[in-house]
Formats: C-alpha cells, structure tokens, sequence
C-alpha cells in the first residue's frame, strides 16, 4: 500500500508543489512558443509527456549499463529517437497542427525537463517510477500550457480551440464595444502571463517563496 | 548587402530570447549576475556561430532531399535524421568547448558550474540549427558564409538579452518586490516587457 502511495507521489507531485514549469523552471521555451492557440498546446503537451515517460522508461532501464562519462550523449540519442518518432506520428496523422508548431518539436530534444527528469530521477530510480514521474512532469507541464493558452486565445482571438465563444455582436465591427487584444498574441504577453501563473501559485505556497 | 540583414534581422528583429523564447532556462537561472552572464552569453555565441554552420554543412551535403546526388544517390532522403544529426554534432562540440575552457580558464568553468554541459541541450542552439534548416528550405540562407553570419547574430542576439537582463536583476535585488514575486516570477514579467520594447524592432524594414 504505502509503495501505491509513494508511485502516486511521482504522478501527481508535479502538478503542482514541484511542477516542471513554474516551480523547477525548466522546459520554458517551448511553453511559450505553442501557446497561441490551445489545440497546438495541448498536442504539444501529449508529444512531450509520451518523450519524458518513455526517455525515463529506457533511461532507467539502461541505468546500470551506461558509463557515466557517456550517459549525455546516449541521452540525447535516446531523446532524439523517440523525437523523432513523435515527430513523423505527428505530421502522419495531424499534418496541420506539425506544421504550426514548426521547429519546437524538434526542440522537445533539447526540451529540459525531459534532459532534467533523467539526470535527477530516472538514473536512480527502478524502470514503473520512473515511467510514472515522467508522465507525471509531462502532465504538470501540460497544466501550466493549457492555461497559458486558455488566456491566450480566449482573450487574443476570442475562440477556444477554435469555436468562438465571445458573441459575434459584441464585436466593434458588428456595433458593440469589445475588440480582441492583439498583444496576447505576441510571445512577451506569454512570458507574463506565466509570471503571473508564478504569482498566484507561490503565494498559495510559501514555502517556495524565496528570501 | 543580403548578409548585414541576415545580421541585424537575427539580433534584433528576430531576437532568440524575445521573439522565439529560446535558451530560457539558462537564462532565467544565469541571469544574476553580469559577470556569468557575459561568460555564458560567450560561450553560447561561439557555441552557435560554430555549430550553425557545421549542421548547414550537414544538412546541405548530406540531409537535405537529393543532397547525396553528388555521391551518386540522388534518390535518398534523409531528413528524417536531421534531428539526431544536429543533436550529435552540438554535444560534441560542446564537450570540446567544456575542455577548453577547464583548461583555460579554471575560475569561468567554476562559475558556470552545470550550465556548461548544459549548453548542449540549451534550446537557442538547436534553434538555431533547426531555424537554419527552415530557412535553407525556404531559400533564405543561401550559401555557408550566410550561416555563419545568421549564427553569429542569434548568437548575438541571445548575448545581448541576457546582460541587459542581468544588469536589470542586479538592480531589482533593492526594490521592494512581493515575495511571492521574487525571483522567477518577476524575471518573467521583466522579459516581458522588455519583449514588448524589442517589438519595435519589427517595424524596420529590411
């Protein structure tokens, strides 16, 4: 029961106390750059939870076998297969979705909670933790882009995964009073709405706070 | 003439840090101080106007669709490999730089600690490679001297960002910020809006 418990940690610790984004400050470039919209941040979210589960799977597996003066680089050849993987499942079945997030799947490669995850726990820890931590960090991650996204595009196009939800007759142009605000969609709006995200969560947690 | 925009487009307009928030993590974690930042923001710009050229070497000779016609297979594909390929080629270069550095500088490699290695798996530059090979296909860098030129501005660019950055932090140590504001989240807000003065840039026209 108690090891239930403990694996339950691993999954869930991340969502919030010790979540990639806002708390570890890891893996922060991509969590901006898809998150105009949040169909691509949510198919973001997906392909780099399946790349850290499975890096900390074969990581941890490998543990024991792998030299330590080499263990970075046979982590980045590990990464950079199961990227690449998800990269052509990607442009197989959701081409248009692969095409907008451009360069930053490729990027999951050098994405630091993946990179992070192995370093610190997978190498340590037996093969069912370490799977479960790394869907855990990938989902944590998640959070954080859907929520950037969910301000995102609600208040810079007005739609939520692309249906509007702001009524058409609000709109200036139909005679109301409402115009969408265009900065949300430049990348300096993302950095500080997740400022703020940093905001909210460390004044519910004081612990984090720094002196 | 085609190249100086390239330049000045990669430092400015098309800023790492502020357009495409890349190299993030060193950069909020580095940014304490100007000294360490200047030294990484060296070594990341060395890193870059290095590895971008190699990997448009790579890409052109021997990734690229029909890259192989000159070793007679000009039916070969192999830009699914493009990822690995760019991958290898930065982690090696970087160990190469990590040892210099050891050797000839002792006090830089100690303040930079971990985030040495870590250049390797520092997003600016496997962005800048995989930007490099977009535009290749796009047809916008042209030749190798471009390449260089473009991984010498990001890597400018990204240099730039994170001195003024560490400069602004250093001064913020003496303001009166909410605690639960301190550290990451005002460094956030201040990229931000320092993003916001950077979009300016985007109305030259080159």
């Amino acid at each position: 029961m108690s090891m239930n418990d403990k694996n339950f940690k691993y999954l869930t610790g991340p969502f919030s106390a010790n979540n990639p984004v806002i708390v570890q400050i890891l893996g922060i470039c991509s969590a901006l750059a898809v998150t105009v919209q949040l169909k691509p941040a949510i198919v973001m979210a997906l392909s780099v939870t399946v790349v850290t589960a499975f890096s900390n799977l074969v990581m941890s597996l490998l543990r024991n076998g792998v030299p330590s003066r080499i263990r970075i680089i046979i982590q980045l050849v590990v990464i950079a297969a199961l990227v690449i993987l998800v990269d052509q499942v990607l442009k197989a079945y959701v081409f248009e979705i692969s095409k907008q997030l451009s360069v930053y799947v490729g990027l999951i490669i050098t994405n630091c909670i993946v990179m992070g995850r192995v370093e610190a726990f997978a190498l340590a820890n037996k093969p069912w933790p370490a799977f479960l931590d790394g869907v855990g960090n990938g989902l944590g991650y998640g959070l954080i882009l859907v929520i950037v996204a969910f301000f995102r595009e609600l208040f810079g196009s007005g739609t939520l995964l692309g249906y509007p939800v702001i009524p058409e007759s609000w709109y200036a142009t139909e005679g109301g009073w409402y115009t969408n605000c265009g900065l949300m969609l430049f990348p300096p709006m993302a950095l500080i709405i997740v400022g703020c995200i940093i905001w909210v969560h460390r004044s519910h947690n004081k612990d984090l706070q720094e002196k | 003439m085609e190249s100086l925009n390239i330049f000045i487009r990669s430092i400015f307009i098309d800023n790492m840090v502020f357009a495409f928030f890349f190299g993030m993590c060193s950069y909020i974690a580095v940014s304490k101080s100007v000294k360490t930042a200047l030294g990484l923001g060296a070594a990341v710009t060395f890193v870059m106007t290095m590895t971008v050229p190699l990997n448009y070497l790579l890409y052109e000779y021997v990734l690229k669709e029909g890259a192989l016609a000159w070793a007679g297979l000009p039916d070969l594909n192999l830009d699914f490999l493009t990822f690995i390929v760019f991958i290898a080629t930065i982690a090696a270069f970087v160990q190469l730089v990590e040892m210099a550095v050891e050797k000839f500088s002792p006090t830089l490699y100690s303040q930079l600690g971990i985030f040495l290695p870590l250049i390797a798996v520092n997003c600016a530059i496997m962005g800048g490679s995989l930007f490099m090979q977009q535009k290749v296909d796009g047809g916008e860098l042209a030749s190798l001297w471009q390449s260089i030129v473009y991984g010498l501005g990001s890597g400018l660019g990204w240099w730039l960002a994170i001195v003024m950055m560490a400069a602004i932090r250093e001064k913020t140590t003496y303001s009166h910020i909410p605690p639960a504001l301190k550290g990451p989240g005002i460094a956030f807000i201040i990229t931000g809006l320092m993003g916001i003065a950077f979009m300016i840039f985007s109305g030259i026209k080159l």
